[in-house]
C-alpha cells in the first residue's frame, strides 16, 4: 500500500509539473523526484520481500493494509512538507 | 533495518559533486564571459546531477521516516535498534549490503535513463535550430 500510494503521488506530481509548472516557478519537478526516489526504493524493497515471502506478499491482512496505507499517506505528506520547505527557502533567498 | 543508509551516503557524495561541478561551471562562465552558442540549448551538468541528488535525498528521507514508523530508528544513541545486539547487527549489515545497494543502483539507473532522454531531446532541439545552408 505504501508503494502504491507513493507511486500515485509520483505520477500525479509529474503530471501537474508537466501541465502547470512549465516555467518551473514552483519547482514541482523536485516534488516529483522526491516521490519517484521513494517509489523506486520501496519497489526494490517489495521485490526482496516477494523473493522472501512468495505469493503471500500479495495477500496482506486488513490490519497490515490499513497500517501501510496510513504510513503511505504520512510519507506523501512528509514529501510535501520537504518540498514546501525547499520552495519557501528558495523564495526567501531570492527576495533578500 | 537500515537499507536507506546506502542511498543516503550516495546522496551526500552526489551533493558534494553537484557543488564542485556548479563552481566549475561558474568559473568557466566568468572566465569566458559568455555562453557558447552550442551550449545554449543544453542543460548544465550540475542540474542533471541535482536530479540524482533530489531522487536520493527524497527517497532516503521517506525511507528513514518508514524506519522510524516501524521503530527501527530511535532518537538516542545508537539510533538504530539493530545495533543493540550482534546478531541483529549482522542481519542489518546483510540487508544494507543487498537491499540498500540494490536501491542505490536502481535509483542511479533511473537517473541514467532520465539523462539519456534529456541528451537525446537536446540533440534533436539543436538539430532543429541549425540554419539550413543554401548552396
Amino acid at each position: 500500500m505504501t508503494l502504491l500510494i507513493t507511486i500515485f503521488a509520483a505520477i500525479i506530481s509529474t503530471v501537474v509539473w508537466l501541465q502547470k509548472d512549465i516555467k518551473n516557478e514552483m519547482k514541482i519537478g523536485n516534488l516529483a523526484l522526491i516521490y519517484w526516489g521513494a517509489s523506486i526504493m520501496w519497489f526494490v524493497d517489495a521485490v526482496f520481500e516477494y523473493i522472501e515471502l512468495g505469493a503471500q506478499y500479495f495477500t496482506p491482512s486488513i490490519t497490515e493494509m490499513v497500517n501501510d496505507g496510513f504510513l503511505g499517506l504520512c510519507a506523501v505528506a512528509l514529501g510535501m512538507i520537504i518540498w514546501l520547505g525547499m520552495t519557501v527557502v528558495r523564495r526567501m533567498k531570492s527576495c533578500i | 533495518m537500515a537499507c536507506f543508509i546506502v542511498p543516503a551516503a550516495e546522496a551526500v557524495i552526489t551533493s558534494v559533486v553537484t557543488k564542485v561541478v556548479e563552481s566549475k561551471e561558474k568559473k568557466v562562465l566568468s572566465v569566458e564571459g559568455k555562453v557558447e552558442i552550442s551550449s545554449e540549448n543544453k542543460l548544465p551538468l550540475s542540474k542533471k546531477i541535482k536530479w540524482l541528488s533530489n531522487l536520493l535525498w527524497g527517497g532516503s528521507a521517506l525511507l528513514a521516516f518508514e524506519h522510524v514508523w516501524h521503530g527501527e530508528i530511535e532518537p538516542f544513541f545508537p539510533f538504530l535498534t539493530a545495533a543493540k545486539s550482534s546478531a541483529e547487527w549482522t542481519a542489518m549489515l546483510q540487508e544494507t549490503s543487498t537491499v540498500g545497494v540494490a536501491m542505490a543502483i536502481s535509483v542511479t539507473l533511473f537517473w541514467t535513463g532520465m539523462v539519456t532522454v534529456s541528451n537525446v531531446l537536446e540533440k534533436h532541439k539543436k538539430l532543429s535550430l541549425q540554419p539550413i545552408r543554401k548552396e
